[in-house]
């Protein structure tokens, strides 16, 4: 018997008429494959497909032609989520960039009393967005909620935050901050951490600052980083829905409604199954030409590698 | 490490992370105090003060409401969501690396293509679809959508992992005798264990928290998960706030006791969202 180092020194010598390895054939992926085509893709197709009809929820979809479509650009309510749609989306980008970015850089750091602050900021990672969501919806109650002491103090004086428009707006904003600051804390944390002391080094020795070193060293560094981030925001903004729907069930009025939640009520509460697969095909649409932009946007960042003039 | 100047104190960094400590805190400590008070108490004293005297009624009140089925009922979607993700996903893994096939290939590329379907936007044919199998008012109907929409990012995690086992290795086992599924099990998956638990808790996170599919297909009482019982919760309780609370902090305290004891693969399991 030969020890198992020398079959394999003789399998790669091809002094033994190696049999070829045998490989996994596709019957390997096939049922994953299979129940992806069944449960993800087949829906694509037929998301479009259930556009052209009216369906109950109950009974066959009927062909309705383009009545839908028609329905669909002239709905101000579609207008209005749309718009509501992109203003949480960049609202949301704006303010927590910036704060994840410092909070990350601040992370990174060794020290311990960051190690203990950084423990405590990825709380908030361990609550689901349901729990959180309703976890402020009483925060917010105007009667018993923090937001009766703390309302007066940015101009609430009843209170009454989710119950005005720009209230209703600022809580889903600040609430899905609340929920998603840490992951992307967590991500620059781990970019900044990448970085090359000797960077910082020969700054210092140039007699750069802090803010310098932030400034001409942390931030190019981070490029590729921001971009994904951003990605991971603005397509995850998409899907606020869960938030909206636990925190201002679209209200005031129709203040807070975006695309998914105007989905959702057309289809498992106004019955019209048809219309709402029509709403779906645009956040389909939308979501993936925002997917297939970033991409592109971001193909291009990573060509300029961050390791230049090292 | 990051900060230019070290040993100077950097104050507006100081601030951030005090301001920011607030904004984490305050809402964390309100529920943990509020849900171990009685709501005259919280009346009486207001959100912020801390709980005059320590009560766990609002622990039993949740518990008689049907806590106990709600974990279970997501303890079940957990585990098989789990289960079934990598049933599918550890051999697709294994032939997009290992296969020559040009089905293998052409089937990777079209999951590569699924990472940028939202799930969100195909509820309604989902809803089509699970309701003609029969299957409405099932966790099979929450667990079955979940795993397909797992897939793509799962297999793509844990087909990079595979990358890294050796070919000498696999020519070693073929000078033993052994076939591709030898290979998988006495192989593959001992040396990938870290990127299964890696998904797996990815997974297992995503199906926990899950909300819109539990929402469209769950109906029934006895057959809904803890983020719906959380939402019952709110109309059962009314404006029992102390009530809900509890709830709220007990949907999260197993993940919490995952946090304490495998910080590290819970953080990697996050990160894997991060590849998204």
């Amino acid at each position: 018997m030969s020890t198992a180092f020398e079959k394999v020194a003789a399998v790669r010598r091809g002094s033994r008429r190696a049999a070829a390895t045998p490989r996994p054939n596709f019957l390997y992926i096939l049922p994953a494959a299979l129940f992806f085509g069944f449960f993800a893709l087949l829906p694509l197709v037929l998301v479009v497909a259930l556009s052209f009809t009216t369906w109950t929820g109950i009974g066959d979809p009927e062909a309705a032609g383009m009545e839908n479509w028609s329905r669909l650009f002239s709905d101000e309510k579609v207008l209005a989520a749309t718009r509501t749609t992109l203003f949480l989306t960049v609202l949301s980008w704006a303010t927590q960039t910036p704060l994840s970015l410092l909070l990350g850089v601040w992370a990174a750091g060794r020290q311990r009393n960051r190690a203990v602050l950084s423990a405590v900021f990825f709380l908030p990672l361990l609550l689901s967005s349901a729990a959180i969501a309703l976890m402020f919806h009483r925060f917010l109650d105007p009667n018993f909620g923090l937001a009766a002491d703390l309302g007066p103090l940015i101009g609430f004086e009843d209170g009454n935050i989710i119950g005005t428009r720009g209230g209703a707006l600022a809580a889903i904003v600040f609430v899905v901050g609340w929920q998603f600051v840490p992951f992307h804390t967590l991500i620059y944390q781990a970019a900044a951490r990448n970085i090359p002391a000797v960077l910082y080094d020969a700054a210092t020795i140039d007699g750069a600052g802090r803010w310098q070193a932030f400034r001409r060293i942390t931030l190019p560094q981070l490029r590729n980083t921001v971009v994904t981030s951003s990605t991971l925001m603005i397509v995850g903004s998409l899907t606020f829905f869960e938030t909206i729907l636990l925190l201002t069930n679209g209200g005031p009025g129709i203040a807070t409604h975006v695309l998914p939640f105007l989905m959702y009520r057309a289809g498992f509460e106004g019955y019209e199954f048809g219309y709402a697969a029509t709403i779906a095909t645009l956040l389909v649409v939308v979501g993936t030409t925002l997917s297939l932009l970033i991409v592109r946007f971001s193909g291009f960042a990573k060509m300029r590698s961050t390791l230049e003039g090292l | 490490m990051s900060t230019g100047a070290r040993g100077r104190p950097n104050w507006l960094a100081g601030a951030l992370t005090a301001v920011w400590l607030i904004v984490i805190a305050v809402p964390i400590l309100s529920m943990i105090s509020w849900s171990l008070q009685s709501q005259q108490d919280l009346l009486d004293h207001g959100p912020l003060a801390p709980p005059s005297s320590i009560t766990f009624e609002n622990f039993a009140a949740v518990m008689d409401m049907g806590f106990g089925r709600y974990m279970r009922n997501t303890l079940i979607v957990t585990g098989a969501g789990i289960a079934l993700t990598l049933l599918l996903a550890i051999p697709a893994a294994y032939a997009v690396v290992r296969s020559r096939s040009l089905l293998a290939s052409a089937s990777f590329r079209v999951f590569l293509l699924g990472l940028a379907i939202p799930a969100q936007a195909v509820i309604i044919p989902v809803y089509l679809i699970i309701t003609r199998m029969g299957l409405n008012d099932t966790l099979a109907a929450v667990i079955l959508p979940t795993v397909a929409f797992n897939l793509p990012l799962v297999v793509l995690i844990l087909s990079g992992s595979l990358r890294d086992i050796s070919g000498e290795l696999y020519d070693a086992m073929t000078v033993d005798g052994a076939g591709a599924l030898r290979m998988l099990v006495s192989l593959v998956l001992p040396l990938s264990r870290g990127s299964i638990t890696t998904v797996s808790v990815f997974v297992g996170l995503g199906a926990w928290n899950s909300f819109i599919f539990p929402l469209i297909f769950l109906h029934s009482p006895e057959k809904k998960v803890l983020t719906l019982g959380l939402q019952s919760f709110r109309q059962e309780f009314g404006i029992n706030l102390p009530g809900m609370m509890m709830g709220v902090l007990l949907s999260a305290l197993p993940v919490f006791v995952l946090y304490l004891f495998a910080r590290r693969w819970l953080v990697a399991g996050l990160a894997g969202v991060g590849g998204k």
